[in-house]
């Protein structure tokens, strides 16, 4: 059973998405229309301070980003935990708040270890 | 249910065209007082005080030709744009300006702000490799590193308030402050919520990702016009949301000693005047200090904030657990501050420096060399 205002909540957060969407969308359009249109082949090229560009940018990203994406993932996840517990621990039982100590424990133990493997050290 | 459709719909567009209005104030006031810093004048010639020379910039941008190399993938170069900014407007759809002035009040108002507000990430990617530029796609790789790396300090501080408040809920969080703000109860969670939300906003000391003497704009280098102006109208309101967001969490949001929090007009001119002050202050900062450095800016994230975010967790969790009193925890909070800036003061002054050794070629005391 959906709490009372629920559909009406999720309506509006998908409205305000549409009515973005669609208001930026009149503005390329209007902007479409005053601006003007006028290709040569300079403005073709990407820029690049002046120097003619490489034909190929798509470089390959570096490792160190990859992990830091994955950081961020563990983390991130851990706070999909941890906001239902923060709003319900005080009027659970003792063992909720010492269960989650645990759970903090053991990933801040996770940042130390990534520390000391110098894996957040940007290099 | 039509009728409430169409309400929600007034609604909207009623918050586009106020966060439009804010954004040409900000960019008013920001250029005025970056002027007034640098001991300029800021803009002065269009309108009074130069008032109107937002709206000429706007006018500009829309009459200005869309540039598009063809080299770029064109689908996802035409929708980076809007997957930044349509979810920062998303956030305003729950974030209240006074107590009953919210478009939906959600139960789960923190948690989906936090949540919509990681999307543009998606955006600023999709915009630097899409533009088949090295300059952009540098950007957007440093644009995701930077605000994925910022973002689990920011969650963690906003986890600290739903603790305090036991609610997500924005207005619950608002009204739970009308004895002591959660600034005076939590201040390391303020400073933690402040410094990752500059980071997340992209803006100076952070603004790595559009680095214009590394990387000449980052995600943005190869866009122009309307499309352009859109990743600028989304700074600007996100810039806005962090504003009020810390406003809400840790000043009080509306209430104020002596004032009604019950009138709109004096909730709403409250709050507002509260936002601007945050906001002059996220100004000043940009006239304020440089750049950090890249490998700075993620050793600040991830040995810095997370650490601490999770020391505030912990302490506030303890305090509210075993019911101590709240100077306890805003003394607990100061010393921890205190003591990381004294830390961190010292470790920037014992950084090793690169041994230099200078050596002058002098062929008349080269021992050994001759025979």
């Amino acid at each position: 059973m959906a709490p009372e205002g629920f559909t009406l909540n999720y309506t509006a957060v998908v409205i305000a998405g549409i009515v973005g969407f669609v208001g930026m969308a009149i503005m390329f359009a209007a902007s479409f229309i005053l601006s003007p249109k006028k290709r040569t082949p300079l403005k073709d090229m990407p820029y690049e301070c002046g120097i003619p560009p490489a034909p190929y940018s798509w470089s390959q990203l570096h490792m160190r980003y990859y992990i830091f994406a994955i950081l961020f993932l563990i983390f991130d996840v851990e706070a999909v935990f941890l906001f239902p517990w923060a709003v319900v621990f005080l009027t659970s039982i003792d063992a909720v708040f010492y269960e989650m100590l645990l759970f903090i424990a053991i990933l801040f133990f996770g940042i130390i270890y990534s520390w000391k493997k110098g894996v957040l050290q940007w290099k | 249910m039509l009728l409430d459709v169409a309400l929600l719909v007034a609604l909207s567009l009623t918050l586009l065209t106020a966060l439009s209005v804010v954004v040409l104030s900000l960019v008013w006031i920001e250029r005025k007082f970056l002027g007034r810093i640098q001991m300029r004048m800021g803009p002065m010639h269009v309108g009074p005080f130069g008032l109107l020379q937002p709206v000429a910039d706007a006018i500009k941008l829309m009459a200005k030709e869309d540039l598009l190399s063809s080299w770029v993938d064109r689908v996802i170069y035409w929708v980076a744009p809007l997957v930044v900014f349509v979810p920062v407007l998303m956030i305003w759809v729950t974030i209240p300006v006074a107590r009953d002035l919210v478009i939906r009040n959600l139960d789960l108002g923190l948690f989906y702000i936090i949540a919509f507000s990681v999307l543009s990430i998606v955006g600023l990617v999709a915009a630097g490799w899409a533009s088949s530029n090295k300059y952009a796609v540098l950007g957007g790789f440093r644009a995701a590193a930077q605000l994925v790396s910022y973002e689990i300090p920011l969650i963690l501080a906003v986890l600290g308030v739903a603790m305090l408040a036991q609610s997500m809920n924005l207005v619950q969080v608002v009204n739970e402050q009308n004895v002591w703000v959660y600034a005076l109860i939590q201040p390391l969670g303020l400073v933690i919520f402040f410094i990752a939300g500059l980071a997340e906003l992209g803006r100076t000391p952070f603004d790595i990702h559009p680095a214009e003497s590394e990387v000449v704009g980052g995600p943005f280098v190869e866009y122009s016009g309307a499309h352009w102006s859109v990743f600028f109208l989304a700074e600007y309101i996100n810039t806005f949301a962090i504003a009020a967001l810390t406003v809400l969490l840790y000043f009080g949001g509306w209430l104020f000693p002596g004032l009604p929090g019950d009138v709109p007009i004096i909730s709403l001119a409250v709050f507002l005047a509260k936002t601007y002050l945050v906001i002059l202050v996220i100004f000043w900062i940009r006239g304020t200090y440089p750049r950090l450095r890249i490998d700075q800016l993620m050793s600040l994230g991830w040995k810095v904030l997370v650490p601490l975010a999770f020391v505030n967790i912990l302490m506030t969790g303890a305090y509210l657990f075993y019911g101590w009193p709240a100077w306890v925890l805003s003394l607990l909070s100061v010393a921890v501050l205190a003591a990381t800036v004294w830390g961190l003061s010292k470790a920037m002054r014992t950084a090793p420096r690169p041994e230099v050794t200078v050596r002058i070629y002098n062929p008349t005391s080269e021992a050994g060399h001759a025979g």
